[in-house]
């Protein structure tokens, strides 16, 4: 049987990046069951009725991205929208080439990992730098994030010394507070400098335009303190109703990715700075991108489009943890990303097939989800679109079921073989040709044939 | 762009179209989300400073103990919020160098800034630090310590009553705790981006 990719990747793992995958994403489990459970009465009920709010937001969006476009207007935003990660990308080198400006300081946003945000601006003369420490990490490595929250959970401290003294910035040191320390002055620089702060968003109210960015670092708020523009890029389904719904959602997020009762700095923006603020951003934009999220608004996994971003599914996933992030080859590794990566991938999803695959089943995914999302049965749904639209990907590592679904399609030749069955009972299985089953069977004894007899029963039954 | 709006809202539009009905939105009491240690009748000067000591930041009553702090540590230049310094002023030594005035051009002078937060949060031992009352963003958040100074009045309790409370200021800050980090191998370390000291002065 062909091995699945997925399966080879975690083959391939070094010895010591799985180890440090399978550690981190354990401990990041224990402790949010932990803080969840010690403060708060009814966890499970919390996420249960956020899976329902956002699935609510999901299932009116043509009510409510109309809604938050008009409040970020009112709060004196400026408004693009984005079909396509072109659009959205070109949308940000349009706001940089009106202003001038050169450089863009980044905070971690996945969907500006969907539109390969960085990359495209470095080609255009822009020069774009990650300030969160991970994402710093990664852009000097070359490399890409295998975890949503913690995008080096792969890498170790000697990878990173070795590499922040390629980079200019020291002499080797694996003091992980060294290699923090010298990030910090290299990076603090940078924000004086540019021009342009990019963020996402976790959470926007489509009642008051409110902006919700979390971080524990706090990066993002220096590029919010530093530079002179702020341009959010945001998915459209991250909506919430109300402002407040963010008090049971942040109460969700930090607990449910690091284990914490909120990040250090939740920052709620509304729009450029006050007048009287010597310090802050004059002018604001938000991007609206979909880049396929419609797409999978249409499909029967909308549900998918609930997720967060908190993580909680990567860490407790057994297959995550010894296969890793980048074992998924798309921006969104772990349960979520075997549902949400082939979806996203739109026409190329027979390439992303064999990830909803990549799963025993086992339903941990969703007891942890903060939303609620019943990822067990969108695999199986995705499997499902596999099959239908005959993915060769979607078939690698099945059995061959091919004698089997014919024989149990059609009633008769069902019905032949549950009778032609009990020709077994007389098999001479003392002279079986394979030593293995022979060996087996002498010290066990079969048990009968009885193949058809509840049917006979079912079928001659006293009716009432 | 409008093409792109277009594009979006009539994709959203024919997607949503063959559901049967949509999903209600639910509502959910506040209570639901109110940890255990905050329920009931709360004093809430000393559960914030429990809260804020659980994130490795400081609490502190007098303006002494402060200049103690800060003289244990060896930060003796910094920024003080213009409002603030007269108050402030006749506990600092002579030895101290406060201005009054954030050059960003040498933010690395600055060992320390201290400014307004117009709330907190007991139950998550938060600071709320808003445009309005914050004499500079930058004041907040480049130093190595950052002190607030805060009212007892201006503490709520629990996270949705802060939700209810956000003003109307173009933005709100929450601070929990010193900047932090553990990206590397999951070792937790201190000021990372902004401050490495956390300090609340409850001055009333």
């Amino acid at each position: 049987m062909a091995t699945q990719r997925i399966d080879q990747f975690a083959k391939d793992l070094r010895a010591d990046t799985k180890a440090a995958v399978y550690d981190g994403s354990k401990k990041g489990h224990e402790k949010r069951t932990s803080v969840l459970f010690d403060h708060l009465p009814d966890a499970n009920r919390l996420r249960v009725l956020a899976g329902e709010i956002k699935q609510h937001v999901v299932e009116n969006l043509d009510t409510y991205l109309p809604q938050v476009e008009a409040a970020l207007q009112a709060n004196g935003v400026k408004v693009h929208w984005a079909a396509t990660a072109e659009a959205a990308n070109e949308a940000v080198l349009s706001i940089m080439r009106a202003r001038g400006a050169t450089k863009i300081v980044k905070a971690k946003t996945m969907v500006s990992e969907e539109t390969e945000l960085a990359h495209f601006l470095e080609k255009n003369g822009v020069e774009c730098l990650e300030t969160d420490l991970g994402e710093f990490i990664v852009q000097i490595a070359h490399d890409h994030p295998s975890h949503i929250v913690k995008p080096i959970i792969h890498k170790n401290r000697r990878e990173i010394a070795t590499l922040f003294e390629q980079n200019g910035l020291g002499a080797y040191n694996d003091d992980p507070e060294t290699i923090t320390r010298r990030a910090r002055q290299h990076l603090r620089g940078k924000y004086l400098a540019a021009d342009v702060g990019l963020t996402g968003a976790n959470f926007v109210s489509a009642e008051s335009g409110r902006l919700v960015i979390v971080t524990n670092e706090g990066n993002s708020r220096f590029c919010l303190a530093a530079t002179k523009c702020h341009i959010a890029m945001v998915g459209i389904e991250k909506l919430l109703p109300r402002d407040r719904d963010l008090g049971l959602f942040l109460n969700l997020l930090a607990r449910s990715a690091t284990a914490q009762q909120l990040t250090v700095y939740t920052e709620f923006v509304s729009g450029p700075k006050a007048a009287a603020q010597p310090d802050g951003p004059e002018e604001m934009h938000v991007i609206l991108v979909d880049n396929g999220r419609t797409t999978v608004l249409e499909s029967d996994c909308r549900e998918i489009l609930r997720c967060i971003r908190c993580g909680a599914c990567l860490n407790v996933c057994p297959v995550y943890r010894q296969a890793s992030g980048h074992a998924y080859r798309s921006v969104y590794p772990g349960p979520v990303g075997a549902v949400l990566s082939p979806l996203l991938a739109g026409e190329r999803f027979p390439e992303l097939a064999d990830l909803p695959k990549a799963s025993s089943l086992c339903g941990a995914c969703n007891e942890v989800c903060p939303v609620n999302i019943p990822i067990p049965d969108l695999l199986l749904r995705l499997r499902a679109k596999g099959k239908r639209e005959k993915a060769p990907l979607a078939a690698v590592g099945s059995p061959p079921m091919g004698a089997w679904a014919l024989l149990a399609s059609q009633p008769t030749a069902w019905k032949a073989a549950l009778f032609g069955g009990k020709l077994m009972n007389y098999l001479p299985t003392k002279l079986l040709p394979i030593p293995a089953l022979r060996a087996w069977e002498a010290k066990r004894t079969l048990p009968a044939w009885r193949g058809g007899e509840f049917r006979a029963w079912l079928k001659n039954r006293p009716k009432k | 762009m409008s093409t792109d709006r277009e594009t979006i809202l009539s994709h959203v539009r024919s997607a949503l179209a063959p559901l049967p009905q949509r999903a209600a939105l639910p509502d959910w009491e506040a209570e639901l989300v109110i940890m255990r240690q905050a329920r009931g009748n709360v004093d809430t000067w000393p559960l914030f400073a429990e809260r804020l000591r659980g994130v490795n930041g400081t609490p502190l009553t007098a303006v002494a103990d402060l200049v103690t702090l800060l003289e244990k540590g060896g930060w003796r230049h910094g920024y003080c919020d213009p409002v603030l310094w007269p108050k402030l002023a006749p506990a600092f030594p002579a030895t101290f160098k406060v201005e009054t005035v954030f050059d960003r051009t040498r933010v690395d002078d600055f060992q320390f800034g201290i400014t307004r937060a117009t709330g907190a949060i007991a139950e998550t031992g938060t600071l709320v630090l808003t445009d309005a009352g914050t004499s500079g963003r930058l004041a907040a958040l480049a130093p190595w310590v950052h002190v607030a100074v805060l009212s007892r009045a201006d503490i709520c309790v629990d996270v949705p009553q802060a939700v209810a409370a956000l003003p109307r200021d173009p933005n709100v800050i929450w601070v929990t705790g010193p900047s932090k980090t553990a990206d590397v191998e999951g070792i937790l370390i201190e000021g990372v981006h902004g401050p490495g000291v956390q300090v609340a002065l409850l001055l009333d």
